[in-house]
């Protein structure tokens, strides 16, 4: 059983978490109702744990375009690119997504994930150098993991740090690629990228931008945080991914360099695997033109990003450091972050829990979408308020607290 | 010259923070089963080192350290290039 011994404590984080009811780790969703409705446990709910940024998962167009090349194409490629998996609609949304980002070069992956994996770890190998925003995602790290380069962090958000680390490698910067993310995940903060463009750039070394969590929601074209504070010339690889606002399942990197082809080339996370199926790209193109022929979308969903980052903030809650589509609230502990998952649920609203050892932080993370209408915003909130009323933290504790001391 | 005992002791003392006050900090202690860190403090931890020294530790040199010893001689090593 000498395998399984590593395990234990993972055991023990799972064993705790399916206690006392639905298991929020993989929770099922019995039926989805719309981009924002579900049944979860038999009851309807809110569902705003689900990155789908644009609502555009139940999209008539999208939907069309996809069962269209279902029919025509068949179900799956069940090959690689490189072999028999690379149909005209896959060269089509490459060029699609070359264009939307203004540059000559795309390639598009069959998962986000495997965009980060084989691109990070295909550009830099043994010898040379990646340096990371320490609160990169899982793919980041397992891209390092797998590149064989020198692999260093930097603190989160920290040009200053990125600079000094970049100088203690004492002129290795030109075997250097940094990473960094647009919108972080977690806590919803965006990266300082004019200043991180402007260390890289002085020290020659080179950038890349994740922007998963960014694209289609950030910048006036929706190309993401570089296009938002217009440092897209300067960035050398973006990668992002099909499965938040496209509403799909898929990746990407494009660049300015030619050279991106021979990274195609040289990618395992892209030779060895099956291609994307055809009615994932079609409706993944369908939502590319989307996302550029309706910013009202954007503007929708920053609405409602604003509308539940004041509303979770006023109740006195430890939320991420700044409004975003990702509105974080930070919990004492695993059993806090728990308890506060289960008084959301039971009050009819979805959102992802995040506890040790999947990230450092406990800590709830709810995803806006433009699809969410104003009243399902305030029923969120509302649930807000009551599970805080119900564990006690927040501003109701302040007010217990009170009516404590004036007893 | 690279003095080896100091920079233990400098390794005990910026390891403090990150052990909390549970365990008896040893040289030989194992950073992950005995002094309880978390992977993610481990790297916390180095980028302390770093800092400290001035140096750059590769994460991908982690996996050969399991005590404050294991790093004091990574850190030498470093020193000398």
């Amino acid at each position: 059983m000498s395998l399984f011994t590593k395990f234990a404590s993972l055991a023990q984080v799972r064993a705790s978490l399916s206690e006392a009811g639905v298991n929020p780790v993989g929770v099922p969703i019995e039926k989805v109702l719309s981009p924002t409705r579900g049944m979860i446990g038999g009851r309807e709910v809110i569902l705003a744990g689900t990155n789908n940024y644009l609502g555009l998962t139940f999209d008539p167009a999208c939907i069309e375009a996809s069962r269209a090349a279902a029919l025509a194409c068949g179900t799956g490629t069940t090959g690689s690119r490189m072999a028999n998996g690379t149909y005209a609609g896959h060269l089509a949304l490459e060029r699609a997504i070359a264009e939307f980002f203004d540059v000559a070069h795309a390639i598009v992956f069959t998962t986000g994930y495997q965009a980060n994996v084989g691109t990070i770890a295909t550009l830099a190998g043994p010898g040379e150098v990646l340096l990371l925003d320490a609160d990169s995602h899982a793919s980041i790290y397992d891209a390092a993991k797998l590149s064989g380069a020198e692999v260093y962090r930097f603190k989160h958000n920290d040009p200053d740090d990125l600079s000094r680390r970049l100088g203690r490698l004492a002129g290795r910067a030109a075997d250097t690629l940094v990473v960094v993310e647009g919108i972080y995940s977690m806590l919803g903060d965006r990266s300082p990228l004019a200043e991180i463009v402007a260390v890289t750039r002085e020290q020659g070394a080179w950038l890349l931008v994740d922007e998963a969590h960014s694209m289609g929601v950030l910048g006036a074209g929706g190309r993401g945080l570089a296009e938002e504070v217009g440092v897209e010339a300067q960035i050398d690889f973006i990668t992002g991914t099909f499965s938040k606002s496209l509403g799909a399942i898929g990746g990407y990197c494009v660049s300015r360099h030619p050279e991106l082809e021979l990274v195609r080339a040289a990618a395992r996370a892209y030779v060895f695997t099956a291609s994307p199926t055809p009615a994932t790209i079609a409706s993944t193109h369908k939502a590319l033109e989307t996302i550029r022929q309706r910013p009202a979308l954007r503007e929708q969903l920053w609405c409602n990003a604003r509308r539940m980052y004041a509303g979770v903030k006023a109740l006195g809650l430890r939320v991420g450091p700044e409004p975003s589509p990702v509105v974080a609230t930070l919990f004492d502990d695993r059993q806090q972050a728990l308890a506060a998952w289960r008084e959301l649920l039971a009050r009819g609203v979805y959102v992802n829990l995040v506890v040790p050892p999947a990230a450092p932080l406990s800590l709830l993370r709810c995803s806006l979408s433009a699809a969410h209408s104003e009243q399902q915003v305030d029923a969120m909130i509302e649930a807000y308020a009551q599970m805080a009323a119900a564990l006690h933290i927040g501003s109701s504790a302040r007010t217990v607290a009170a009516s404590a001391a004036r007893a | 010259m690279v003095d080896s005992g100091n920079i233990t002791t400098v390794l005990m003392d910026l390891i403090q923070p990150f052990a909390g006050e549970g365990p008896s900090i040893t040289i030989d202690a194992d950073l992950v089963d005995e002094l309880g860190l978390t992977s993610l403090q481990v790297m916390e931890f180095i980028e302390t080192v770093e800092d400290r020294y001035d140096i750059s530790y590769p994460l991908n040199e982690l996996a050969d350290v399991r005590t404050l010893r294991d790093l004091s001689r990574g850190i030498e090593r470093q020193l000398r290039q």
